[in-house]
């Protein structure tokens, strides 16, 4: 008798399909996972439709891994319909995982966005400034789009999440080490997230070179020519990687790059915006108001920064709207 | 219309104070014990140091239902700890910028220093602190 090799599902939500193509980064060790698994899902790279997932037993998939946010009502179904299909429910990347960078979209309205995008746009050539309608008729045929959120979501704030890959995307490396912590039964407990729970300084390559880090000035990278080797946020950028949890192997500092966050915070961090701004606040050494004001102000979108992939997963989720509609 | 206005009448603000050991709590303490009145609406922490206040209690307090925060700390160069409440003023501002991001009024928060002398300034910050937040009404969250 043949080998009855376990189920699994890929899907998409509101994603840029970076993602999909770290599932690819496994290069030729994707292999070793065809051969171990059955794909019975993935809409990037197979043809199987919603409605093949729909004729499956409850629970028959034993892990769907889902990726991107949950931004409009056809994700939201598409969540809770794999929710019954499969065993394990696999958050997959920083946009299922905290909301991701569609989630900066909670600074704003949909009405803005949509304003924006499809009509003030510099590139953007709309004359009869028509916006995404729910439902439209083409020749006699009524077409219909889901609903977009005013609030885009993190994959947990609808469904129960087993599990959570973080990254935007995530380092292969996690994604083989969750793959083989599922064939082999060897599970962390419920609500983990499957990569180490340290911060990214830890294994960052670049070197404090002072006793002290003291912040005169607040710098974004290009406006500096990096000392090699050296911790950025002694040279005055802002990297997150004090509130950052470990696992991309300090991708973005081996390459000089300050760490924006895309891994998430690290379990003790509730918040890691607010956390951020309490180390910041004890690294510079401004003591009169005015001057403390002067370099807050000088900050373009501070809160944007410290949130780049987590506004979602933050304390207060959103900004406040006019009309609650 | 007539719902509207009994419910901002009626409106009594959720005011949380933070104030350090050393001089903020010495202040309200003076407060008590010379029995000036001061407003109901507010619930007193005692942290060590002004210091020790992070951003995140704050959001905390908003998303629990909190209308206004006051964190209180020693005058500039009293701070028990030398430079807590440094920190602290650099902290409020980062966290203000954040605040209003979120659309959170700023009048919603206030950061003040308090002596162990000042406790007729500390029951004026609060009831003030009261008097704002009521014309301002309850908070409202982003909700969705
Ligand atoms: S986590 Fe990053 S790579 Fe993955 S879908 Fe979101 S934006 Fe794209
Ligand atoms: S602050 Fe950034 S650059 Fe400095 S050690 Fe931490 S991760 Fe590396
Ligand atoms: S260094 Fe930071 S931003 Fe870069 S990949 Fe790692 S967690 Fe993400
Ligand atoms: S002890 Fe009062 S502010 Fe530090």
């Amino acid at each position: 008798m043949a080998v009855v090799k376990p189920k699994v599902a890929f899907y998409w939500m509101g994603t840029c399909g970076g993602c999909e193509e770290s599932v690819v980064d496994l290069a030729e060790r994707i292999l070793d996972v065809v051969a171990a698994v059955d794909i019975v899902f993935w809409p990037v790279a197979l043809d199987f439709k919603k409605a093949d997932v729909e004729a499956m037993e409850d629970g028959s998939i034993a892990v769907a891994l889902i990726n991107g946010s949950v931004r409009n009502s056809e994700d939201e179904k598409m969540g809770k319909m794999l929710r019954k299909k499969a065993g394990l429910i696999v958050a997959y990347g920083a946009c299922a995982h905290l909301g991701g960078i569609p989630g900066l979209a909670n600074f704003h309205t949909r009405e803005e966005i949509f304003q924006k995008v499809y009509i003030e746009a510099p590139t953007i050539n709309n004359p009869k400034k028509i916006i995404p309608q729910l439902e439209t008729e083409v020749n006699g045929v009524k077409l219909t789009l889901p609903t977009i959120y005013n609030t885009v979501k993190k994959l947990d704030d609808i469904i129960d999440v087993d599990y959570y890959i973080p990254g935007c995307p995530p380092h292969p490396d996690l994604l083989m080490g969750a793959v083989q912590a599922i064939l082999s039964g060897n599970l962390p407990p419920h609500g983990s997230v499957l990569s180490p729970n340290r911060n990214m300084c830890d294994t960052c390559p670049l070197e404090r070179k002072e006793d002290k880090i003291i912040m005169k000035k607040f710098k974004r990278i290009h406006q500096i020519i990096p000392e090699e080797g050296q911790c950025l946020l002694e040279q005055g950028v802002m990297c997150l990687g004090p509130v950052t949890r470990n696992g991309c192997d300090a991708a973005c500092m081996k390459v000089t790059m300050p760490c924006r966050g895309c891994y998430g915070p690290t379990d003790e961090v509730e918040d890691m915006g607010t956390k951020y701004a309490s180390a910041l606040a004890s690294i510079w050494e401004e003591t009169d108001e005015e001057d403390v004001i002067r370099m807050v102000k000088s900050i373009p979108s501070f809160a944007k920064m410290v949130y780049y992939f987590s506004t979602p997963s933050s304390i207060l989720k959103r900004k406040k709207m006019e009309v609650i509609p | 219309m007539t719902v509207e206005i009994i419910e901002k009448a009626e409106f009594e603000p959720n005011i949380l104070m933070f104030a350090c050991n050393w001089c903020s709590y010495a202040g309200l303490d003076l407060a008590g014990t010379s029995r000036m009145k001061y407003p109901v609406n507010v619930t007193i922490i005692k942290t060590m140091c002004s210091g020790r206040i992070e951003p995140t209690f704050v959001m905390k307090a908003f998303k629990d239902g909190i209308d206004g925060v006051i964190i209180s700390m020693c005058h500039e160069g009293d701070c028990h700890y030398m430079d807590g409440n440094y920190k602290t003023i650099r902290r409020f501002h980062l966290m203000n910028n954040m605040l209003e991001s979120f659309g959170i009024s700023k009048d919603r928060v206030m950061m003040v220093g308090i002596s162990a002398s000042e406790g007729a300034k500390a029951v004026k910050v609060i009831t003030d602190m009261v008097e704002t937040v009521r014309t301002l009404g309850p908070i409202e969250l982003g909700a969705d």
